[in-house]
């Protein structure tokens, strides 16, 4: 199957003010509808790989997103093209209602006051929290919290989709309403994530990261296996 | 919390709330300097500013005690300054100045009750008031709750380990214990910058709905502003 690349990443490097060096060398790339499993110890770089892509950091390498050079006159496209939901929904939820949250982005899109609540009210309802829209964000639970935090990335309508860990304070009805949802939405994913019943439902495809560098990509349950990542090796204890 | 309460009043649907935030802010502000500006024969213009805010209590469909006691929270502040006046033989003026502050805290929470804070800061913005300080508003505001959560998480956090949260603990531990949300609150602060330009944000805060200045605004305001000028003129006569 040829399917177009999304995002293509070579070589790329980073290295924190601190001197720790936290990308060194990574090559990736992401099909157009693909969702992808980005697995790893904590500290061995996948949140920093992340938040390159979008440029909200700056390393040293060559990053396209459908076809566009990341750079400071693509980057206000590039954001609008590579949606990232963030771990905790409380850094993402700061307007005063639901609604004027999710329109947040498209607003700063240049839409106008009627297009950005229309795509607002668009996109909680595929999140199912339109009942929601005049709350306000911190009155909702965490795993409410959690869609409209996607809610106002899809109102962005980017065709990518980045998600650091999106299963983090959710319970487990919240972590099977998620799967379920993730699941529709038709945009190339990258699941960054310690939950592997996560991976395996939504990802045909995992990398694994160690010490900054790509140690292993293929099939989820192929790197699951290959670096012992799964959750029943416990039993095994 | 006080602002939760405040923020429930504010998305109400009455008379007041549907008002343009611009009169609002300048009816107040008429108040304000009336008020501020009415001189020792204050009786006659008292009963006519509290009769105005009691009219904007019941127009505004608020809790006249829920209003009258949140009012209250200025008297303590306003209550050094009143002793300092008494003390130096001006017990008029100590008076004075504890109604003259009460009916303005009064005033400007009838403002803030009946305004969404977005729609504040935007009349504020259209009337000129500068951009970055209500945006700095706007993240104050809403981080409150953050903030208040992370102190709470990290009371229960000591609680259960046998801290002890008593004035008595001394100002050492409750100093670090400042230090600790400092940090905490200020990398949080990173995050949510990090999450508002991956949003496309570009240092401006764009609404959805904008205020617009009706007919009935412009009734408002003449029927606001009259009242207390009248007062106020009516006290200089009689003086």
């Amino acid at each position: 199957m040829n399917m177009a690349r999304v995002i293509s990443v070579r070589d790329l490097h980073f290295q924190y003010d601190d001197g720790t060096i936290a990308l060194a060398g990574v090559d990736f790339e992401l099909a157009a509808g693909e969702t992808v499993a980005v697995f790893g110890a904590n500290g061995s770089g996948k949140t920093t790989f992340v938040l390159h892509l979008n440029g909200l950091l700056e390393g040293r390498g060559a990053i396209e997103v459908c076809g566009l050079p990341v750079r400071k006159d693509t980057l206000q496209q590039i954001r609008q093209k590579v949606g990232i939901v963030f771990q905790d929904p409380d850094d993402q939820l700061f307007m005063p209602s639901v609604l004027e949250d999710v329109a947040f982005g498209p607003l700063n899109l240049g839409l106008s006051p009627d297009q950005a609540a229309a795509r607002a009210r668009s996109a909680l309802e595929k999140v199912e929290m339109i009942e929601s829209q005049n709350k306000a964000p911190y009155h909702l639970s965490a795993g409410q919290k959690k869609r409209v935090a996607i809610a106002g990335v899809l109102a962005m309508d980017p065709e990518i989709l980045v998600l650091d860990e999106p299963t983090t304070f959710l319970d487990p009805p919240g972590q099977r309403a998620l799967v379920k949802l993730l699941g529709d939405l038709p945009q190339a994913k990258l699941i960054v994530t310690h939950d592997v019943e996560l991976a395996r439902s939504l990802a045909g495809r995992a990398v694994f990261f160690q010490k900054g560098r790509i140690a292993g990509q293929g099939p989820t349950e192929r790197i699951i296996e290959q670096f012992h990542w799964s959750q029943e090796e416990y039993k095994a204890c | 919390m006080q602002h939760v309460v405040l923020e429930r009043w504010s998305r109400g649907s009455s008379f007041l709330h549907q008002r343009d935030p611009r009169v609002k802010i300048l009816a107040l502000l008429i108040f304000l300097i009336v008020v501020a500006t009415t001189g020792p024969n204050f009786e006659l213009a008292g009963i006519c500013y509290v009769a105005m805010l009691v009219a904007g209590v019941i127009a505004g469909r608020l809790p006249m005690a829920g209003v009258l006691r949140r009012a209250a929270v200025v008297l303590p502040i306003s209550l050094t300054f009143a002793a300092i006046s008494w003390i130096s033989g001006e017990p008029r003026r100590a008076v004075l100045l504890m109604e003259k502050s009460y009916l303005s805290a009064w005033a400007t929470l009838l403002l803030v009750s009946t305004t969404p804070l977005p729609q504040l800061l935007r009349g504020l913005e259209m009337l000129g008031a500068p951009g970055f300080l209500l945006m700095v508003a706007q993240f104050l505001y809403r981080y409150l709750f953050v903030i208040a959560e992370q102190a709470h998480r990290m009371r229960i956090a000591g609680l259960s380990r046998g801290g002890k949260f008593r004035p008595s603990g001394g100002f050492r531990a409750a100093a670090r214990a400042v230090g600790v949300l400092f940090v905490r609150s200020y990398e949080r602060a990173g995050g949510i910058h990090r999450a508002m330009i991956s949003r496309g944000f570009e240092g401006r805060f764009r609404l959805l709905s904008q205020p617009r200045f009706g007919a009935s605004d412009a009734a408002f305001v003449c029927v606001a502003a009259a009242p207390p000028l009248l007062a106020a003129l009516l006290t200089r006569i009689w003086a």
